[in-house]
């Protein structure tokens, strides 16, 4: 029993070790790695994927996959850009994201739960869908030009620190507590586990299947504000190969592509290990095509690290 | 509820038919109030079919269902849970990645609120539940904090029997419950059974191993190609009548 316990533990460090050790190899190569405005700077930098990754998190938990995250940001992200600039209103761009987002999420669980379609295909579908919609609705033109009351959303700060990061954190607070703490979270681990059970256990499966993509959605409209408030633009193709980062900071994060294990907080660090491996390599000027190749060898070395303490 | 002299469970002329295959031709059985029945046959006899009836897996052509002494349709699984007749399978009904305790309350989580607002489970509440209905029937497991992964088959079982026990099964049905353990295992799963039916919980075992059925059944039913074909007190017979009986070797003594 104690083993088991002292495997957890050290399978929910491991990740954490990773960051560490990586923080102090960069900070030895380069003074300006370990300070506090470029500390701010990869958490901002990661902020928007890292809200992705959390919606991701409780999809993979169930044992599915949500690959049209990157368009859903997309096509949130133009349309509320085209509502700001029609209305004047950062408040109306706000709702149109979220509820975007949660409309295609929405979808995305009516699909995979009532349709009984693979996750995998679902969303794929999703993926296209979004990312030919923005396309469509754009013309393929960017729309920018937003009033700073907007902008705030990816440039302002709260004292001084960014708010792209303080949103980023609260999703992952909130997270956090929904996973571990509420009925909702014990039916998204119990889901991954044994779908039949849960079932059987006189839980609404179909329910809550749909939620978890609800989610997804809801939190790619969030990221969508951000990430359109930051670049002061609402571009067709915003996103594309995010869906493929946030799956990566998931799976980093020590979350099982097969449902049921992993945490919220793995997920997170699993987001600022690849944020830090990006900052770090520009640092030490690297060439942007090899950065590439590095975050795909992470991946492939954490989950290897991941099953080898699974195994034992 | 019910006294001794009424049955638990009724089952009356229970037809089932897949196409023109007849799975149960007019199988009638009672279970009594803390009867451990031992429910027998080749493959192919029918024991599945006649459970999953019960169990509101599938629906019967015909016959009637009683339950502590009232006509039941049950239409499916939730309905017969909600009755107090729970299934367990061999491949066991737990979530893997879940622990003990949260698989004993899964769907039927404790939730406290915290700061008067914030709704939280209420983790200890569901430990010290837990705690009580296993050391109740006399289950060690060393932490409930275990996820069911890390448990061992004879475990997983116990774990199974006593989340069913906690919400009030008044009949268990069990499913080859030995077939996937060892020897100590298999001891402690029928000693458990055994403790159930001494607390008036009725228990259906389907197994192949006779030898285990024997030790524990109070009363044997024979089921062979759908039909009934005998009842006997298990002091009153033996593995070799029985074995006659599920073959159809022996027409000899007296089965009806």
């Amino acid at each position: 029993m104690n083993q088991t316990n002292l495997g957890k533990v050290f399978k929910s460090l491991g990740s954490v070790i990773g960051l560490i050790g990586l923080s102090l190899v960069l900070s030895f190569l380069t003074p300006a790695f370990l300070t506090v405005n470029n500390i701010l700077n990869v958490l901002r930098q990661v902020s928007v994927i890292s809200i992705l990754a959390a919606g991701e998190t409780f999809v993979i938990l169930t044992g599915g996959i949500d690959l049209s995250v990157g368009s859903m940001l997309g096509l949130c992200g133009v349309m509320l850009a085209g509502t700001l600039n029609r209305t004047g209103s950062p408040l109306l761009a706000v709702l149109a994201g979220l509820s975007l987002g949660a409309l295609m999420g929405l979808t995305n669980g009516v699909l995979v739960s009532k349709g009984k379609l693979p996750p995998f295909c679902a969303t794929l579908g999703m993926m296209a869908i979004a990312r030919g919609l923005a396309f469509v609705y754009t013309q393929g033109r960017p729309i920018s030009g937003f009033p700073q009351s907007f902008r705030f959303f990816g440039t302002g700060y709260l004292g001084s620190i960014p708010v792209p990061i303080i949103i980023a954190l609260a999703v992952f607070t909130f997270a956090y507590y929904v996973l571990s703490q509420t009925v909702f979270g014990r039916y998204v681990y119990s889901l991954g586990s044994n779908e039949t059970a849960t079932r059987m256990s006189g839980i609404k499966t179909d329910y809550y299947k749909t939620w978890v993509y609800l989610v997804s959605g809801i939190l790619a409209g969030l990221a969508a504000i951000v990430f359109t408030a930051r670049i002061n633009s609402g571009h067709p193709a915003a996103g594309e190969g995010y869906e493929l980062d946030a799956i990566a900071a998931v799976v980093i994060g020590g979350t099982s592509l097969s449902g049921g294990e992993g945490t919220i907080i793995g997920t997170f660090i699993g987001a600022l290990i690849m944020g830090v491996i990006r900052n770090g390599l520009n640092l030490v000027n690297v060439d942007p095509f090899w950065q590439q190749v590095v975050i795909g060898a992470v991946i492939i070395f954490a989950v290897l690290a991941d099953q080898r303490t699974k195994r034992s | 509820m019910t006294d001794k002299n009424t049955p638990l469970l009724e089952v009356k002329d229970i037809v089932k038919r897949f196409g023109g295959l007849v799975a149960v031709n007019r199988v009638s059985m009672e279970v009594y109030p803390g009867e451990v029945v031992g429910l027998l046959g080749d493959n192919g006899a029918g024991k599945s079919t006649l459970i999953k009836v019960v169990s509101g897996v599938y629906q019967p052509d015909e016959g009637e269902i009683y339950f502590e002494g009232e006509k039941v349709k049950i239409n499916n699984p939730m309905d017969a849970i909600k009755l107090g007749i729970e299934t367990l399978y061999q491949d066991l009904a737990l979530a893997e990645n879940l622990n003990v305790y949260s698989n004993i309350f899964l769907g039927r989580e404790k939730v406290k609120n915290l700061l008067g607002a914030i709704p939280v489970l209420d983790h200890e509440y569901m430990m010290e539940e837990s705690r009580k209905v296993l050391s109740h029937l006399g289950i060690e497991i060393p932490s409930l904090k275990n996820r069911i992964k890390n448990l061992s088959g004879g475990q997983r079982q116990s774990v199974a029997i006593s989340r069913s026990v906690y919400w009030n099964a008044k009949l268990l049905i069990l499913d080859e419950p030995t077939a996937a353990l060892g020897v100590t295992e298999q001891k402690k799963v029928l000693n458990l059974v055994r403790t159930l039916s001494s607390q008036g919980v009725a228990v259906i075992i389907i197994s192949h191993q006779l030898y285990d059925v024997f030790q524990v059944a109070h009363r044997l039913v024979v089921l062979r190609r759908g039909e009934k074909v005998g009842e006997r007190l298990t002091k009153e017979t033996n593995p070799d009548e029985i074995v006659g009986l599920m073959v159809g070797a022996e027409l000899v003594e007296g089965s009806k």
